[in-house]
């Protein structure tokens, strides 16, 4: 059944693939531009994107490469659009460099990771999560990064409309950590209708002639900013260098601390909006998984499993791995004896939480290119448990 | 040759408002370039075609990359983007596609659109962007001080390639004009009125319209390779630049070994479909067909 | 109740085709909580290709099939690979023409079906994936025929009639496979 019939996407249930439904979410969150490369296992938002961004008034356009697509994105976001690629690990690798750019200029843009096995070109066709780290601290210089990572076909649809709508509301840019198993398994999907999904949009900012002189342009003590959209008559320089608060370059120590405060601070301020989380069978935990994206699946599975052998286990999944939800894995920490960390990569989210676990903390970690399954996790529960 | 130390008789006057001035960002001002460099001359070429220009002045966007020829952006008060090195090109790309009543003008140096962003060059060309770009072209890369690109001649010194360099450059017109540009120029920091004639015409260009604008490097391209003051390459220029606008390119590559001439000119100017005007016919005829793929 | 069925065969037969249609049956005609995952050889053409379907009461946690209640094969690998994952009460579904199964000869679970040339009889080779999916629904799932015919008639709309037949012409093939009677169809 047609999600569209060659225009905006209809309200109703859907049976479909993740890499499908985060097309139809990026449209429904006004979404109009797509600058990609193709790259396995992502290529299906690309090509559905290619057929459904014309059909909605917006473009799909091809790059000669992923640092050209994601300059394009950070150039189409200050022409005013909604903007987004899709990639997968080699790719979001040569995204880097204007990930920075974008988080430098205050673009709002979405990058969906759909996320496959192993370094350098890997397995293509095969999951992995190992890229989480690199999301956050991939892109040279100090970058806090709002990443979602869905673990379901609707969740990606859902969570594609939430990164938008963070993009916006924070000016930078929102990653969707997805994986090979989410993009490309097919599950149902809930379309609800439009007036039911709230979509965010950027301020922006003022014509020059209308601008207070004596003010600031970019008044880096507040932590949102309306943009300037070019042709809209702000003559504003925006700058990939470090810029003081007209804009424009400087290597002043002062200049360089308030601007970098500033785009963390946006952030790290309002991290506990941005938190998202679900915890399942926690009330009673004695040990507990913490996961993320298709693993956190198998997660589940491996706590009802431990359960059925008498083992009192939880799960908590991170829906946003980034910014880390300090607080929340250090409250749990305290309330069991052991956490399990459960990721298809050799030990990458561990890391932040055993930096804020007053518990013992291990990995189960198995990425060569298939699911972590759950009796693996189980055996980490025991380990765990054991110590 | 001028000395910089010479001194003018006179009182000093201060000049209250120039003519520039609503184009520029005059409080920005010393510019960072070094004396004899050729960037400014291409600045003010683009400030005077922007000012004779029927195009609303807030339409006019400015993009550079990185570099002495990067800074350029952040002069001009227009809307103005300072991107990452080699990406001018790409960026553009994506503000032309969601925006295509812009007039957008790349302006950046010769190892940012033709080296590191050379795939970018090639591909906007390939798609007839509509986009105008302006490579200044000093032989090597200038801010970080004086290193051999993709464009310096065979044999010059620079400090990565002190025995003289072995890689052959590109012959930028050629290239460029072989991927499928609208419009493709090239002149030098000489030549002033031809640099400015040639930007008016790449605002009316529907298309990838780009120039090359060969520019003196004293410090770190000049110093070393027989140019050292800031006249030197501008007299070369003067002496051996030769106009011929139907010129075969496939043999313009310039040396700047004094003996040899600079062809320079207007080179190609035709009509080729804009990507803008592809991609909307695109998005008219699936709005035409009520969205299905035919 | 939890249901897990594999559908493999060659690039081109239509394996994942009938994992999509057999999962939009259950998802949205049954109610039933459902995940397809696919799976492909690097080949882009030729090389195989599968959809693992997982359809269950409750909400699926770990998403891949596990212990194969069903496995349809349409080529020899497919048979050879897979086998070891089938539950002992699982059932194994395989085109006859396609699949040599004297090495499985005495194995209760296995079913030859003749979905090749039954599509050849019904005007289109391409029907042999609805057809093997008729059969297994009719053999192994507890799922009736009704969602399936929806299901094939939205994911095709031009040749609705032509997928229902094929459906039925599965059933029939497997009620006449369990009699044992199969040889005398070919």
């Amino acid at each position: 059944m047609s999600m569209s019939k060659g225009g905006m996407p209809i309200p109703g249930d859907y049976f479909t693939m993740g890499n499908f439904a985060c097309v139809e979410g990026a449209i429904l969150a006004g979404c109009r531009l797509y600058a990609g490369y193709p790259i396995t296992p992502s290529s299906e938002i690309f090509e559905r994107a290619s057929v459904r961004f014309p059909q909605v008034g917006g473009n799909a356009i091809e790059m000669e490469d992923e640092l050209g697509s994601m300059a394009a994105l950070v150039g189409g976001s200050f022409a005013g659009a909604k903007v987004m690629t899709a990639t997968s690990g080699p790719g979001f690798s040569l995204m880097m460099e204007n990930i920075g750019l974008a988080y430098m200029m205050e673009a709002p843009c979405v990058l969906v990771n759909v996320q496959r096995a192993g370094p350098s070109t890997g397995v293509p066709t095969l999951v992995g999560q190992g890229d989480m780290m690199q999301a956050k601290w991939g892109s040279h210089g100090d970058l806090e990064t709002i990443a979602y990572s869905p673990s379901s076909v609707q969740e990606f649809f859902d969570l594609t409309i939430q990164a938008f709508n963070s993009a916006e509301k924070f000016r930078t840019p929102v990653f969707v950590m997805a994986d090979q198993v989410v993009g490309m398994m097919w599950e149902k999907l809930h379309i609800p209708p439009a007036e039911e999904i709230e979509v965010v949009d950027r301020q922006v900012m003022e014509p020059a002639s209308k601008l207070d002189k004596e003010h600031p342009l970019f008044d880096y003590a507040r932590d949102f900013l309306p943009m300037p959209i070019a042709g809209m008559g702000s003559r504003v320089n925006v700058d990939s260098l470090t810029h003081d608060s007209r804009g424009y370059p400087s290597t002043d120590h002062d200049v360089s601390e308030i601007l970098n405060r500033h785009l963390m601070g946006k952030i790290k301020n309002h991290e506990k909006e941005i938190w998202r989380w679900e915890e399942s069978n926690l009330d009673d935990a004695e040990v507990a998984v913490v996961s993320y994206g298709s693993a956190a699946r198998s997660a589940l599975a491996a706590v009802k499993n431990a359960r059925a052998k008498g083992i009192k286990a939880g799960l908590l999944r991170l829906i946003t791995p980034w910014p880390f939800p300090d607080e929340i894995v250090e409250k749990l920490s305290r309330k069991v004896s052991g956490l399990v960390v459960a990721e298809v990569n050799y030990g990458q989210m561990i890391h932040p939480v055993r930096e804020n676990s007053r518990c013992p903390v291990v990995g189960a970690n198995w990425a060569p290119g298939a699911l972590i399954e759950p009796r693996a996790i189980v055996d980490a529960m025991q380990a765990v448990v054991a110590e | 040759m001028i000395s910089p130390q010479v001194k003018t008789g006179g009182p000093v006057v201060k000049v209250q408002h120039h003519v520039n001035d609503e184009v520029i960002r005059p409080e920005r001002l010393p510019n960072i370039w070094c004396p004899g460099c050729g960037i400014g001359i291409v600045v003010g070429a683009y400030v005077r075609a922007i000012q004779k220009s029927p195009i609303a002045r807030d339409r006019q966007i400015s993009i550079s990359g990185i570099g002495c020829t990067g800074r350029v952006s952040g002069y001009l008060n227009l809307d103005s983007y300072h991107t990452t090195h080699g990406r001018a090109i790409a960026f553009a790309t994506g503000m032309a596609v969601a925006r295509p009543e812009l007039e957008i003008t790349v302006i950046a140096g010769d190892g940012d659109l033709g080296v590191i962003g050379g795939n970018h060059l090639i591909h906007a060309a390939r798609r007839n962007v509509d986009l105008n770009v302006i490579m200044v072209n000093n032989f090597n890369y200038g801010m970080t001080g004086g290193q051999h690109g993709g464009t310096t001649p065979l044999g010059a010194k620079t400090h990565t390639s002190p025995y003289g360099n072995v890689e052959t450059p590109f012959n930028i017109p050629y290239l460029v004009a072989a991927a499928g540009a609208s419009f493709v120029a090239r002149w030098t920091a000489m030549h002033v009125r031809q640099v400015t004639a040639a930007i008016s015409r790449m605002m009316e260009v529907k298309g990838f319209a780009f120039m090359e604008v060969l520019s003196p490097c004293p410090p770190t391209f000049g110093e070393f390779n027989g140019y050292p003051d800031p006249l030197d390459m501008m007299n070369y220029f003067k002496d051996k630049a030769v106009v011929d606008n139907n010129a075969d390119l496939s043999g313009i590559g310039v040396t700047t070994h004094p003996e040899d001439s600079v062809v320079v000119g207007n080179f190609v100017d035709r009509k080729r479909p804009s990507y803008q005007e592809l991609l909307g016919d695109l998005r008219a005829r699936v709005s035409a067909q009520g969205g299905a793929k035919k | 109740m939890k249901f897990e069925a594999r559908i493999t065969g060659l690039g081109g037969q239509g394996a994942i085709t009938a994992g999509h249609v057999f999962g939009t049956a259950a998802a949205l005609h049954e109610g039933k909580e459902v995940v397809v995952t696919e799976g492909y050889s690097p080949y882009v053409t030729g090389g195989w290709s599968r959809a693992d379907v997982v359809i269950s009461d409750e909400p699926i946690d770990y998403p891949l099939v596990s212990k194969l209640d069903a496995l349809v094969t349409m080529y020899q690998e497919g048979l050879d690979i897979n086998l070891k994952m089938v539950k002992p009460s699982g059932i194994i579904i395989a085109e006859q023409r396609l699949v040599d199964l004297s090495r499985v000869v005495g194995d209760k679970r296995v079913f030859a079906i003749p979905a090749a040339s039954v599509a050849e009889s019904l005007g289109k080779k391409v029907l042999m994936n609805i057809i093997m999916l008729g059969s297994m629904v009719a053999l192994a799932s507890p799922h009736t025929l009704e969602p399936l015919k929806k299901a094939v008639t939205e994911r095709f709309p031009k040749a609705a009639e032509l997928n229902v037949k094929a459906l039925e012409a599965g059933v029939a093939l497997a009620s006449q496979a369990k009699q044992g009677g199969i040889e005398k169809l070919v």
